[in-house]
């Protein structure tokens, strides 16, 4: 284990502190920061145009309260660019721009299915989302500013653990938890809206899931016997593995949420596998899961009627089927079948057709509006988004920088891949928000927080130009 | 750590490259499956947003889209739309479309995949989409002269080219008019609709592909006939035992003749006798000696027991399976359990018409794209051969001595040969017969091929019959298209 990894923000590395007066003149041109200038004033751009192309579409007229309103999130990205600008000069140029226009993007369709379902106002899951962006672009912001070091979350380790576990029990308190759809896993926050607490959850799993494997690595990579080829862990090394476990299929049991469970697992193999390039972890937990899975699929009604769902959705019964048939799938299918290769234009599909467009289906709706050369280049944002983390993973200085990138990145990944996946039958369909795009509050605080990270790892490695390079 | 990280990194990928799989196959290789789905309403809404083409009879559009100040954009106009609704049907803003705007709605509203460069020609050059125009192959001639000719009757006529296959008239009656049903009032659509289905006429219904199905009665003789020449046993000059009645073996049932009385005065009478006369119980005799299995193999080939895409989809003639001998000697002559449509008779005398092949029958001649390029031909195709050419040439001078000399005499024109069977199905024990002719014109070289259905007897319950009411009405029609 590497010294950076200890946590310690030592005095060598000032990257805020007041330089000596005469100096302060002297500055660096901010190249990175200038590239970021340029492609979100894209971005918006590209997000009013989005907006005034719905409403051309759907309305057949311009109407300029959302369109400001839209504005003032743009205000927003730029003050946390502005923030950048002064406590993280060196970071990732493309993560900030490429959140901000699938945001819009993602305002622009449910503002769309707003229209066509006739709300307006506060009732309009469109001004929601955008009240919820801005919360969520301050919740960056002080993300920023509060976290000058990534290596301070090292010390929160086992508190983040706590914390994520806290979250994941909070909507099965009685009085606080609230059902939709099936799923119990949302909070109630007075009238003002529910909270997926489960989302947060994964950023504290992450810095957890880091923290403990840069500890622990040693012992859960070095010992063990060897197995057909592969060095299979001591049974009393396999406590964190059976305890993520046992978290998932929890999740899968009492919040009836299989795409969570899928996601904090995935999640987490993928950062074991990293911690200690061990395959036999990676065969263990797939194994586990795949049996855990089958068994809840034999057991659980709600998961077998999606696996039924996903092998045949087309025939009567599925379809018929209520509630739990493929009526969903199905019509999301038709929707992005209608939208054929370059989309019926913005505000001239019918997406409202399909149930909750604007949340799970999300991507269905911009499917069918954009086309399949739409998907394509919000598919390519998401891989760069991606790709940037992966970056952080590769170039990073310590290990628990490089895990923490790593572990983010995935989320982001593995997230798209299971709800994009479940709408387009790659697998069965789970209930998971389309990150930045669907509509849902704790689903944006949480992708912008997990933005906010990026940018601040990514300005830490920019900021360390590594000098060992390590195999 | 680098090289583990490289691993995720390309499961990563892999799992958007899953994603751009699925994606791809959903909305490009599976699209015009997706859309076909009678399950999927955006094939319909979509259909709203585009200026439909028209309809084309002879250039005169029979269904045209105008612009209108609302959401739905555009309003169907039926310009007559009564006489053309068996062949329009109508796109109704909330319901399902019905004939032509239902069968080829992919044309009509440039949704189809052979449309779509012209799609996207029309978006980069900043025109709206619009639909294909298609040409139907109704001769307005026909279509007026079937509907003038059938007057107040319950029933269809259907005019069929025997060479092609194409359908020159088809008109249904009672009908309705589809602007009705086509209004952005979708209440009072609704209303009409609901009134449209409860009414004990059942205006709604096409009569000449489907419907409440009628026994085809004598003109079922044909298919029995053609079987008969078909099988080598039997000429025209076979003769059949010439009883005053059947009693049909194991049965108490009884099959006389109609008008009772023996078929012509002789101890026997041959089968081209019996075919002239319409006598039942030689055909009787003649179904019990061939067989159900013979006669629905000849039925089957001319197209029985299956329906044609005209390209609107038409219900199938049913010759039944596995009949017994007493129930083989009903079905005969059209009676039992056989159903058929006035488009299959059409196709069954068209086929005797054409020397024996049978077309499928056509109602489209082509498609064209909006910049005029033709995108399907509809090209007249074959169904297959029915019966020999020369049993078709022999059953043509059958069926001409009928109208010569027999009991299709009502359908005569001077100085025209006109081949042609009528028949007078029972229903119900006290139900009004089905009244029915089948036949072409001229017979030395077939033009038109005709087949009339009345219902209910044309009014007179069981006093009407097929020489009385149908034959009129095809002779009327035939006139008109004759003296074009």
């Amino acid at each position: 284990m590497s010294d950076a990894a200890t946590g310690r923000v030592t005095a060598t590395q000032p990257p805020t502190a007041t330089p000596p007066d005469g100096i302060r003149r002297i500055r660096m041109p901010q190249r990175l920061r200038n590239l970021e200038f340029w492609l979100l004033l894209v971005a918006c751009v590209i997000n009013a145009g989005a907006i005034v192309l719905v409403q051309l579409g759907a309305l057949g007229h311009i109407d300029t309260q959302l369109v400001l309103l839209g504005a003032g999130l743009s205000v927003l990205v730029f003050a946390l660019h502005i923030v950048m600008r002064f406590v993280a000069r060196d970071a990732d140029p493309f993560l900030l721009p490429i959140a901000t226009v699938l945001n819009g993007l993602g305002i622009a369709e449910i503002y769309r299915i707003d229209i066509a379902f006739g709300d307006s106002g506060w009732e309009s899951a469109s001004v929601r989302q955008i009240a919820w962006s801005g919360i969520a672009i301050i919740a960056a912001i002080a993300t920023i500013l509060l976290i000058r070091n990534h290596r301070v979350l090292f010390r929160y380790t086992y508190l983040s653990g706590l914390v994520a576990i806290v979250l994941l029990l909070l909507p099965l308190v009685p009085g606080l938890g609230e059902e939709i759809n099936g799923a119990r896993v949302w909070i109630s926050i007075g009238s003002f809206a529910s909270f997926q607490p489960g989302e947060i959850a994964k950023i504290a799993l992450a810095v957890f899931f880091a923290g403990y494997l840069v500890r622990n690595r040693d012992s859960l990579s070095m010992v063990g016997t060897k197995f057909l080829g592969m060095r299979f862990p001591r049974a009393r090394d396999l406590g964190p593995l059976l305890i993520v476990w046992a978290l998932s299929m929890a999740v899968i049991v009492f919040q009836r949420d299989l795409g969570t469970a899928l996601l904090y697992f995935g999640l987490f193999l993928v950062m074991l596998y990293v911690a200690t390039s061990r395959l036999s972890w990676v065969v263990l937990g797939l194994s586990l899961f795949l049996a855990g899975a089958l068994i809840a699929s034999q057991t659980l009604d709600y998961v077998h009627a999606r696996f039924q769902n996903w092998l045949e959705p087309f025939s009567d019964g599925r379809y018929d089927a209520d509630p739990g048939g493929s009526y969903q799938l199905v019509q999301g299918l038709f929707g992005l079948a209608n939208g054929g290769l370059i989309g019926t234009g913005l505000g001239r599909g019918s997406p409202d057709i399909t149930p909750v467009p604007q949340s799970d289906y999300i991507i269905a709706s911009l499917g069918e509006e954009l086309g399949l050369a739409g998907l394509f280049a919000i598919f390519a944002l998401y891989v760069l988004l991606v790709a940037r983390g992966f970056r952080i993973g590769f170039a990073g200085q310590d290990d628990f920088g490089k895990l923490l990138g790593v572990g983010l990145a995935f989320v982001v990944a593995l997230q798209v891949f299971i709800v994009v996946g479940g709408v387009t039958r790659v697998i069965p369909l789970t209930g998971l928000t389309t990150p930045f795009l669907a509509a849902g509050g704790s689903s944006l605080v949480a992708n912008w927080i997990i933005v906010a990270l990026l940018l601040r790892l990514s300005d830490t490695v920019r900021n360390h130009p590594r000098l060992v390079i390590d195999g | 750590m680098n090289r583990e990280l490289k691993r995720v990194s390309i499961v990563a990928l892999l799992m958007f490259t899953a994603l751009f799989v699925s994606t791809t196959i959903i909305q490009y290789f599976a699209a015009d499956s997706l859309a076909a789905d009678p399950r999927n309403s955006r094939t319909l809404y979509a259909s709203y947003s585009v200026e439909r083409g028209p309809i084309l009879v002879d250039g005169t559009p029979v269904a045209f889209s105008q612009a209108s100040d609302d959401d739905y954009k555009f309003l169907r106009v039926y310009p007559n739309g009564p006489l053309y609704a068996a062949v329009t049907g109508y796109i109704p803003v909330n319901g399902e479309a019905t004939g032509l705007e239902s069968s080829l709605n992919d044309y009509l509203s440039g949704q189809d995949s052979s449309q779509f460069f012209d799609k996207i020609n029309r978006l980069i050059s900043g025109q709206d989409p619009m639909g294909a125009s298609v040409d139907v192959a109704i001769d307005p001639v026909a279509q007026q002269a079937a509907w003038d000719a059938l007057g107040d009757d319950t029933g269809a006529v259907i005019v069929t080219e025997p060479a092609t296959g194409r359908i020159l008239a088809m008109v249904t009656k009672p009908t309705f008019d589809p602007n009705t049903l086509v209004s952005h009032d979708t209440d009072q659509v609704e209303a009409t609709y609901e009134g449209l289905l409860a009414d004990p006429s059942d205006p709604l219904f096409n009569r000449a592909t489907g419907g409440d199905m009628n026994p085809p009665g004598s003109v079922f003789k044909l298919v029995v006939t053609a079987a008969a020449l078909e099988s080598g046993r039997y000429t025209p000059e076979s003769t059949f035992p010439n009883p005053g009645q059947l009693t049909l073996p194991g049965t108490d049932s009884i099959v006389i003749n109609s008008g009772g009385g023996t078929c012509g005065s002789g101890a026997t009478v041959t089968l081209a006798d019996a075919l002239r006369l319409s006598c039942n119980i030689p055909f009787a005799e003649l179904g019990m000696e061939l067989g159900d299995d013979a006669i629905r193999e000849q039925a089957e080939k001319f197209g029985f027991n299956q329906a044609f895409d005209i390209p609107t989809p038409t219900e199938e003639s049913v010759y039944p399976r596995g009949l017994d001998e007493p129930q083989t000697a009903l079905s005969a002559f059209g009676q039992y359990t056989v159903r058929a449509t006035p488009l299959q008779m059409a196709v069954v005398s068209a086929a005797i018409a054409n020397g024996g092949i049978v077309m499928n029958p056509n109602l489209v001649d082509g498609v064209t794209a909006p910049d005029f390029t033709p995108l399907e031909g509809f090209k007249p195709t074959e169904f297959g051969r029915a019966i020999s050419e020369s049993t078709a040439k022999t059953m043509t001078e059958m069926m001409t001595n009928g109208v010569e000399s027999g009991a299709a005499s009502n359908a005569r024109i001077d100085g025209v040969s006109v081949a042609g069977k009528t028949g007078t199905a029972e229903n119900g024990e006290d139900d009004p017969y089905t009244l029915w002719f089948t036949g072409f014109a001229p017979a030395d070289n077939p033009q038109y091929a005709i087949t009339v259905l009345v219902e209910d007897g044309g009014g007179l319950g069981q006093e009407g019959y097929g020489n009385l009411i149908a034959a009129p009405i095809a002779k009327q029609v035939l006139e008109a298209v004759l003296n074009k």
